[in-house]
């Protein structure tokens, strides 16, 4: 791979906080906060052993929130030139002095409230990446499709970015990243298998074993054979468990809570979950990604979410937590302060934790996939789940389908591909009937964010309908 | 990263010859381009308070290229000679790294230059409405939502958007299209024991929104529909479970609206079914071999991709799309029969077609543009047949009202929605209400079921602001009109089965 310094072509922390000093000589109003978010960011598509869309993109977006007494507003522009950095302060300006007064509104987060070990999570090597580096990559996996008399869709990405949040109490945070990605579908006749891999280095992606697992998944769920749908034993792999369980964490958020849209309202304490489910969320993960920070530039703090199956704490954004301690939820909600999850402001939904790690338990406690297997007399394997929506907000039942890789376990082996299933199943019940879990996984999907999870298998999964394929 | 100069001073022919220089220099056999200048206000109220509040504008300009014969696409915040130029030439190198993984050369359906300006028409520019205004209504609308008990959050929702693009392409297109999107709507939250209900208006996902001015604010009558949209959401907790079985059933014009995008809009779109979406958004049962073969649906079932401003203000409305072809009116299913595809320049010649259909759609200035939805509707009964007469006609079944929860395969064959709620119908009327309704099924075999829809005063073109495709992920807003319709023999209830619940 192609490697060069371009981490000088990237906006800096003292870049940005010349154009906060810039934003600031035009603010008239109380208080000032800037959020900048940018960089370079590039995606090399195939489908049908062709690469058919490549694309890159630079881009900058400066947002600038204004206070003014117990009211706030935002204004967003990705022009840089002083008249367009002017005219964003104004019409922030303007919007906040309409606004309703808000009593919960708290004056800009302290400098000290950002105190916190940074994050390392920049890669010259992946900030580097070429067109080249990613055709190289994808030719490579067409090779292995065409190996297997399949065809080979999917992604190659890689990006470089800065996230700075300033305000005008002095403080002020700088994050810059790479994040790196591949996604592979192999396609044959009446099957498909899926993989999918996802880093802030490059490094920690191998395309080639990933091309070489979906051609496997794809060749061996070739001729599906249709069962019933039921109550089924299923193994999830890492990728399946993340988008079923990323459906709850939104609701972790304490103004989830006193808003009453959160299937933990009256639940926090109480034992929800299996005694093996235990959940943090915890940016300085090493297989975490993002930044350590929030959106208005409070230090995140790691979090016990769950523990042992009970519900033991919720993230805060500042007002949240004011609000909370004021709240008849109070003395039910475990600790209550500040943790840094909070999403810019101004906004509805308050908070959420966005590096959720599971935890297995100890390491002889753990299963691989293939003993998972082994230990399974009959049962389905999941590699992929696709179009999860929520079919019930408080018993938290998910709908959706099977994708790219369902297979029949029959006395402890992978026996043949079953056409694909939609489940109707509570999230409250899949964690209460997990009998087995392997190794933790950073694991990436489509319907969540990027999360470390372990296999897990489910006893009782519920399909209830099967598809034509 | 440079500072770019001020948007006024900047011919953008100019821009457009630095770029097509650039790109046909470095060796590009095509080239087009689409500077997008974007400003959006967002306002959103919660339980008395101003939840959101912001104003947001982009620039930049999108540039694709067409070298050694595959794609390349870079995009550009700075509008100065330099980096315009810097990033034509980076298209150029993109494509040709293209071109390296490749098994044909990139043909494009033949298309003429248009030169050309057009604008959403619109009666009240919904910038210029006042900030302070938009919140005292939306303020109105949340007391008379809380004023009913039972109501645990109310929230309520305006979006504007103007989308400004100049397109020029090396065949020498130069066109000028500005877009006005305006949304709005509401719903009222009731938790109670171990159930959280919700109604929404006009229609979940945010309300109506449609390619107008703030007259479409005007239209809906938000406050006088509060009231009874928070009693219902309240009333759903005394409501008896949806039953299972197998029922005829009507979806009000927003669901079978959503049926449409869901079931009827994807399937079509030719890059699925080529396969070009096998990684995200999936295939498509709809094979080449099933154009004009497939039984799509009953007779009653004629459904057109219609982009043309006389289709009515969508969100899939405008004169050229963003490949510099003209909107079309295509037609989708002819009385049953599947008869068409939504197409692209560089797909068209895989079905044989002499011409692309106009569906090419980018999200904004640095997305390429990919085939989507335009406004996908259905044609209404010929006969008149109101909802309520359509009620009459039925002597045993359910009422499907406002999307809760839509879910399908990636090839489309499988579906389950449910909606917020249901009612009974028995002997041609609406009995007891129902909660938690859901339907599923296979889609040609739903689309055969189909025995009655309703007239054109029933029919009403919906805007879905959320469609999601593509990688990177694209947003898009596509038109869906529709009338209430029938379908007789449907599977309901089996979202709850097996569930505990």
């Amino acid at each position: 791979m192609l490697t060069h310094e371009v981490r000088s072509q990237m906006l800096t922390h003292e870049k940005a906080e010349e154009i906060f000093l810039r934003l600031s000589r035009h603010c008239n109003a109380d208080g000032m906060e800037m959020l900048i978010a940018g960089g370079h960011s590039a995606l090399t598509r195939f489908a049908n052993n062709t690469i058919h869309q490549n694309v890159e993109e630079e881009n900058y977006v400066v947002s600038v929130r204004t206070v003014i007494g117990r009211k706030t507003a935002r204004a967003t522009t990705n022009k840089l030139d002083e008249a367009s950095l002017r005219r964003a302060v104004e019409s922030a300006e303007a919007m906040t002095e309409v606004q309703v007064e808000d009593p919960d509104l708290l004056p800009m987060a302290p400098a000290s409230m950002t105190d916190g070990p940074p994050t390392e999570r920049y890669f010259e090597n992946t900030a580097a990446l070429t067109p080249e580096d990613r055709a190289s990559a994808v030719e490579s996996i067409v090779g292995i499709a065409r190996k297997n008399n399949l065809t080979a869709a999917g992604i190659f990405s890689s990006s470089r970015s800065v996230e700075a949040i300033m305000n005008s109490r002095g403080l002020s945070t700088f994050h810059a990243q790479t994040s790196s990605e591949v996604s592979i579908t192999m396609l044959g006749g009446d099957s498909s298998g899926w993989q999918k891999a996802n880093s802030p280095d490059a490094r920690n992606l191998d395309p080639m074993a990933l091309a070489e697992t979906a051609a496997r998944k794809a060749r061996d769920s070739a001729s599906p054979r249709e069962v019933p749908p039921g109550k089924y034993t299923v193994i999830l792999e890492p990728a399946a468990v993340l988008d079923l369980v990323g459906y709850m964490f939104f609701d972790f958020g304490g103004l989830a809570i006193l808003d009453q849209r959160s299937f933990l309202t009256n639940r926090v304490g109480t034992k929800l979950f299996g005694e093996n489910i235990t959940v943090d969320d915890n940016v300085y993960h090493p297989l975490q990604s993002g930044a350590p920070f929030d959106g208005e530039g409070v230090h995140r703090r790691p979090i016990r979410l769950v523990e042992n199956g009970v519900v033991r704490n919720l993230v805060y954004a500042r007002a949240t937590a004011e609000k909370m301690k004021k709240s008849e939820h109070a003395s039910k909600v475990g600790d209550i302060g500040p943790t840094g999850h909070g999403f810019p402001l101004p906004n509805e939904i308050g908070e959420a934790p966005m590096n959720i790690v599971f935890d297995a338990g100890p390491e002889a406690s753990r299963r691989t996939l293939e003993q998972m297997i082994a230990s399974t007399e009959r049962g389905i394997l999941v590699t992929r789940c696709w179009y999860i929506r929520e079919v019930d907000p408080y018993e938290k039942i998910l709908t959706g389908m099977t994708r790219d890789g369902t297979f029949w376990i029959g006395e402890g082996k992978l026996r043949h591909g079953l056409r694909n299933f939609r489940f109707n199943q509570s999230l409250i019940h899949m964690l209460g009937n997990v009998t087995e879990m392997g190794t933790p996984v950073r694991a990436s999907g489509e319907e969540s964010f990027d999360m470390v999870v372990p296999p897990m298998k489910v006893q009782g999964f519920n399909f209830t309908e099967v598809t034509k394929f | 990263m440079e500072t770019p100069e001020r948007l006024e001073t900047i011919s953008m022919k100019d821009i457009a010859s630095w770029i097509l220089n650039t790109a046909q220099s470095r060796g590009a056999g095509y080239c087009d381009l689409r500077v997008v200048d974007e400003r959006a206000r967002t306002i959103a109220t919660k339980n008395g308070k101003v939840g959101h509040a912001s104003n947001a504008e982009s620039l930049g300009v999108g540039i694709r290229v067409i070298a050694d014969g595959a794609w390349g696409f870079a995009a550009t915040q700075d509008l100065s000679r330099t980096a315009v130029e810097a990033t034509a030439a980076r298209a150029v190198e993109v494509a040709r790294a293209s071109a390296r993984v490749k098994q044909h050369e990139l043909q494009l359906a033949p298309e003429k230059a248009y030169v050309d300006e057009w604008t959403t028409p619109y009666k009240i520019d919904p910038f210029t409405t006042s900030i302070a205004d938009n919140i005292e209504l939306l303020l109105k609308v949340d007391s008379e939502l809380r004023a009913v008990e039972g109501v645990t959050l109310a929230e309520a929702l305006f979006s504007f958007r103007r989308y400004e693009q100049w397109f020029y392409s090396s065949i020498g297109s130069d066109i000028h299209q500005t877009k006005f999107i305006t949304g709005a709507g509401y719903a009222a939250y009731a938790f109670a024991g171990t159930e959280i209900h919700k109604r929404s208006y006009p229609n979940s996902f945010g309300g109506q929104y449609q390619n107008k001015g703030y007259e479409l604010v005007e239209e809906l009558k938000l406050v006088e529909n509060a009231r009874r949209i928070a009693e219902e959401a309240v009333a759903l907790h005394k409501a008896d479970q949806c039953p299972e079985g197998t029922f005829d059933i009507i979806l009000d014009s927003s669901q079978l609206g959503l049926q449409i995008h869901e079931s009827v809009g994807h399937p079509i779109e030719l890059d699925r079914v080529l396969g070009m979406e096998a990684n995200f958004a999936g295939t498509s049962f709809l094979t080449t071999d099933k154009l004009r073969h497939l039984r799509y649906g009953s007779d009653l079932v004629t459904v057109v991709a219609d982009a043309t401003p006389e289709h009515g203000p969508g969100l899939g409305t405008f004169k050229y799309d963003d490949e510099g072809v003209p909107a079309q009116c295509t037609p989708i299913i002819t009385n049953g029969l599947f008869t068409g595809y939504l197409s692209s320049r560089d797909t068209a010649p895989a079905i044989g077609e002499d011409r692309s259909s106009g569906t090419m759609r980018a999200e904004g200035w640095n997305r390429i543009p990919l085939i989507r939805m335009t406004n996908i509707s259905i044609r209404p009964g010929a006969k008149p047949l109101t909802l309520d007469e359509l009620i009459a006609s039925t002597d045993h079944g359910i009422f499907f009202q406002t999307n809760r929860s839509w879910s399908i395969d990636d090839k489309r064959y499988n579906f389950q929605f449910g909606t917020e709620i249901g009612w009974e119908i028995k002997a041609g009327k609406l009995g007891r209400m129902l909660k938690n309704p859901s339907y599923s099924g296979i889609t040609t075999e739903f689309w055969n079921s189909m025995d009655a829809i309703c007239s054109r005063d029933q029919w009403t073109l919906w805007g879905t602001p959320n469609c999601g495709k593509g990688q990177p992920m694209q947003t898009m807003g596509t038109g869906h009109g529709a009338s209430p319709a029938r379908f007789k023999g449907v599977k309901v209830g089996s979202a709850y089965k097996g569930t505990g619940a």
